[in-house]
């Protein structure tokens, strides 16, 4: 398979940051940037990327199931990740959580029907300062308070 | 190597090369430190924790596995810190694990039993539900259980360094961490159980024997794998006279532990429902099954009969029956009947390398040497599939001994992956492809070279003039296909040469002419299928065969029969590179009689005295009597491989290259007898591609 030409170009570039016979070391962001176009690690990311860094499918999975940020189903389009950890868990991180799950209507790890939102609860995201934290895809969001999700959340559907 | 080193452990002071990991010191002079990560031959891991040693002047305990020993050092195994370090690491291993031990098929040779058993992890600090995940099916021949596992990545060691597979990886992290298979929910790779077999714990099991029985309630045979060439020792596991496993644990044999799926699964032909189990005679144009008795006078009465009149006799013999009953087979058509015409299918040209070896010793190598040697040569074969044994071998030397292997192929091979060049030669070219790599291998102070059936005839002269060349110590391998296709040579089955290929008082005709010959008037084949794809030209020939089944062959028969597989009987085989080793009886299976019984039953018959026919004094004849075959008892006798010294030269050959045909098995083929394999038949790679990866 082939991608946008853009991340082609990204690709060739990081294989060669690597030592020679080390280009293994690309496959993390390899297939982050590869789930960015395509939506997920889909088989035929895995089977690609193997085969690029000349590493075995099976190498690529246990890489996917290791870190949760690698998804092999796609996302909602805004995925929403709240942190639970200890500073987040004091200043409300959990109702927080309680609270987007019903709002939502649906639970963690799981998309709403339309497709627009998915949710996730996440180990500390070091912004423990300003806690509770959370994420929208690649966004921080500080301070959160119920309120300020449902306005967060009633944005995001009007960006639609 | 550099000076050894003198370290001290639990008071012993030991002399050990600089390098040595501790663990190794130690089980070198007889002590054991536990673990579970560690495996010989395989790279090191540290996950267990489970080999933690106390070492003086280091603070923290440290891990045997990883720590290479230094001058001086002093090491407690089981002082009461490590003691009690061990208790916990085994706490923690059994958080989650289901302690399903009496259900468990590694009950009693499990591991973490062992340790639970004698660090005593008896009570555990830890309330919460156990984290569960259930047992799935990867094929039918492995299982995994995840909650038994505890994550030592020995399976994904195995299958990927020792075989290149590397179908197997580790997923997920903490409690929800597991094995998984290639793709996804199933494993697609080469079904060899090694994986099975190397799991300390009952995570991962075989669909053969999966809960079926308790290891001491079996009897072990251990015998020569019947299918290919490589001769691989495997123990079989039998209960009620039934085969349910085959493994070789104890790493005794060539092979050490491995075996490959038609070692390991392959031998569920032995039980198969198609298994004749009674004589059968031809009436009224069918086959009726009859009494031994019936059967072996009607033989007797038509040898007699035509051996009188001066008739034509064809003799086809097995690639998979024991030397004795090769040996017997030449003996009994050359002096019994009377007749040159005997032979086998061919699958390398051994004659013509023993001939082009003349006035060399050593010039042949053993499975050892494919381990040892700096360089390897591999002409025309996929060896991965064709000779799994030799192929794990070059592996390994490659791995431990950064060993040099070189191919010449018509397609991609797995050594690809490893090898120092790989060159694709169409069919006749292999030679001119081979005299390309001069430079590369006369680098080398010793080189083996392996070849199939692509180079016979003319081009093995060729071939080892081009090995004298070189001016390295040279040593061959002339591949071929079965168990016992080495044996059947150097037996004799040949209508030229007799036993150690001496030229034999007439010659006779090849197994093609006699399938050709129009008058031939009894062709008696012991466990061989000719008929498969060839008819037979003689209308009126009475045929007679040995089989376990009802093959082509033996259903154009006028008398069948049921001979015993080579698990079911004693004897000697000897593999592709010349080895000899003894099988052992293992399962029983009623109505049958070894070929050697068979034909000692015929001889008497008719009135032939052709010497005891039990295989030990068959083989006392042969190790007198076939060169090269002198073999030291001992050493076969306690379950090892003997290498036969043949012939030094002087072997007449008139060999005709075109009568030299591998049947190109893959991985999961065994000719004939793989048909009657459920498992392997049962694969979903099965029967697979030669050259295709
Ligand atoms: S059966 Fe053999 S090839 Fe398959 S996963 Fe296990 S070790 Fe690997
Ligand atoms: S399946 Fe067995 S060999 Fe593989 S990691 Fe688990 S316990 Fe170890
Ligand atoms: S490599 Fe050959 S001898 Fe060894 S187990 Fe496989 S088929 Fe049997
Ligand atoms: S605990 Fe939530 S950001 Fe650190
Ligand atoms: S054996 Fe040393 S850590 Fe596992």
């Amino acid at each position: 398979m082939t991608f946008s030409p853009e991340l082609e170009a990204k690709f060739a570039k990081m294989v060669q940051q690597y030592p020679q016979g080390r280009q293994k070391g690309a496959l993390i962001p390899m297939l982050l940037f590869a789930q960015d176009e395509v939506g997920a690690v889909t088989p035929d990311v895995i089977a690609e990327v193997a085969r690029r860094l000349s590493v075995k499918p099976v190498e690529v999975e246990e890489v996917i199931g290791y870190y949760t940020m690698l998804t092999k189903e796609p996302r909602g389009k805004h995925h929403i990740q709240i942190c639970t950890n200890v500073s987040c868990m004091l200043t409300g991180g959990e109702e927080l959580f309680a609270h987007a799950c019903k709002k939502l209507g649906i639970g963690n790890k799981q998309k709403t029907a339309d497709g627009q939102f998915s949710l996730e609860e996440t180990e500390c995201l070091g912004a423990c300062s300003w806690a509770p934290a959370m994420l929208v895809n690649y966004d921080f969001h500080f301070a959160i308070t119920p309120e300020k999700l449902d306005q967060l959340i009633d944005s995001l559907k009007k960006t639609q | 190597m550099a000076d050894p080193i003198t370290l001290t452990i639990n008071g012993r002071a030991l002399q050990v090369p600089a390098g040595t990991l501790v663990i190794e010191a130690a089980k070198k002079h007889g002590i054991e430190i536990p673990a579970f990560c560690y495996y010989e031959g395989f790279t090191l891991q540290a996950a267990c924790r489970m080999c933690l040693v106390e070492v003086e002047k280091m603070g923290k305990l440290q891990p045997a596995c990883t720590l290479p020993a230094a001058e001086g050092m002093v090491v407690l195994t089981e002082s009461p810190k490590v003691v009690d370090a061990r208790k916990g690491m085994l706490e923690f291993l059994l958080t989650n694990h289901p302690l399903d031990c009496p259900v468990c098929d590694k009950g009693g040779e499990c591991e973490l039993q062992d340790m639970v058993f004698r660090y005593g992890a008896g009570e555990s600090r830890f309330v919460e539900i156990k984290h569960h995940e259930n047992e799935k099916q990867w094929s039918p021949a492995v299982y995994y259980d995840p909650a038994r596992c505890i994550l030592c990545y020995r399976c994904v060691r195995v299958c990927d360094e020792g075989l290149g597979v590397g179908a197997l990886g580790l997923t997920h992290r903490g409690v929800h961490a597991e094995i998984t298979p290639s793709h996804g929910d199933h494993l697609e790779c080469d079904e060899c159980g090694w994986c099975i077999d190397v799991c300390p714990v009952g995570a991962l099991t075989s669909g053969t024997y999966r809960y079926k029985s308790r290891p001491w309630e079996m009897n072990y045979a251990g015998t020569v794998c019947t299918h290919c060439s490589n001769g691989c020792k495997t123990t079989l596991s039998v209960r009620n006279g039934e085969v349910i496993r085959a493994n070789n644990r104890d790493r005794s044999g060539i092979n050490g532990e491995f075996l490959c799926v038609k070692g390991r699964f392959g031998f569920d032909f032995v039980h198969s429902e198609e298994r004749l189990q009674a004589p059968l005679l031809r009436k009224d144009g069918k086959l009726e099954p009859v009494s031994w008795s019936e059967a072996l006078a009607a033989v007797a009465a038509k040898f007699g009969e035509v051996k009188a009149r001066g008739g034509k006799f064809g003799v086809i013999g097995s690639t998979r029956t024991t030397n004795e009953e090769n040996y017997f087979l030449q003996k009994f058509a050359r002096q019994g009947l009377g007749t040159a015409n005997i032979d086998h299918h061919r699958s390398g040209d051994v004659v013509t390398l023993l001939d082009a070896l003349k006035g060399k010793t050593d010039a042949l190598a053993t499975v050892g040497d494919l381990y040892t040697t700096k360089a390897a040569l591999v002409i025309g074969s996929d060896l991965s599939q064709q000779h799994p044994l030799l192929a794990v071998q070059l592996r390994a030397d490659y791995r431990h001994h950064q060993s040099s292997t070189y191919v010449v192929t018509p397609g991609e091979v797995r050594e690809d992956q490893y090898a120092a060049k790989s060159v694709r030669a169409k069919a006749g070219e292999e030679l001119a492809a081979v005299e390309a790599l001069r430079e590369d291998l006369s680098k080398h102070e010793s080189l083996v070279i392996l070849f199939s059936d692509a180079i016979k005839g003319e081009a093995v002269g060729k071939l080892v003039a081009f090995g004298d060349s070189l001016g390295a110590a040279v040593k061959y391998v002339c591949l071929q296909d079965y168990s016992n296709s080495r044996g059947a040579m150097d037996m004799g089955l040949l209508p030229d040469l007799g036993p150690g290929y001496h030229a034999a008082p007439a010659a006779g005709m090849s197994m093609d002419q006699m399938l050709a010959a129009k008058d031939l008037d009894v062709l008696w084949v012991v466990g061989a299928n000719p008929l498969e794809n060839t008819a037979l030209a003689s209308e009126s020939a009475f045929v007679v065969v040995q089989d376990l089944f009802l093959t082509e062959t033996a259903g154009r028969a006028d008398v069948v029969l049921p001979a015993a597989s080579a698990y079911e009987k004693t004897g000697t085989v000897t593999n592709v590179c010349g080895e000899v080793q003894r099988l052992k009886q293992g399962p029983k299976v009623m109505g049958v009689k070894s070929d050697l019984e068979i034909m000692g039953l015929l001889a008497k018959e008719l009135g032939l005295s052709l010497g005891i026919w039990t295989a030990d004094k068959v083989f006392e004849e042969i190790r007198k009597t076939v060169h090269g075959y002198n073999v030291a008892l001992p050493v076969i006798a306690t379950g090892g491989a003997a290498q036969t010294t043949p012939v030094n030269g002087g072997v007449p050959v008139t060999v005709r290259p075109e009568l030299i045909r591998s049947a190109g098995d893959t991985l999961f083929t065994s000719g004939t007898l793989g048909r009657y394999s459920k498992m392997l038949q049962g694969v979903m790679e099965a029967p697979g591609e030669l050259y295709k990866r």
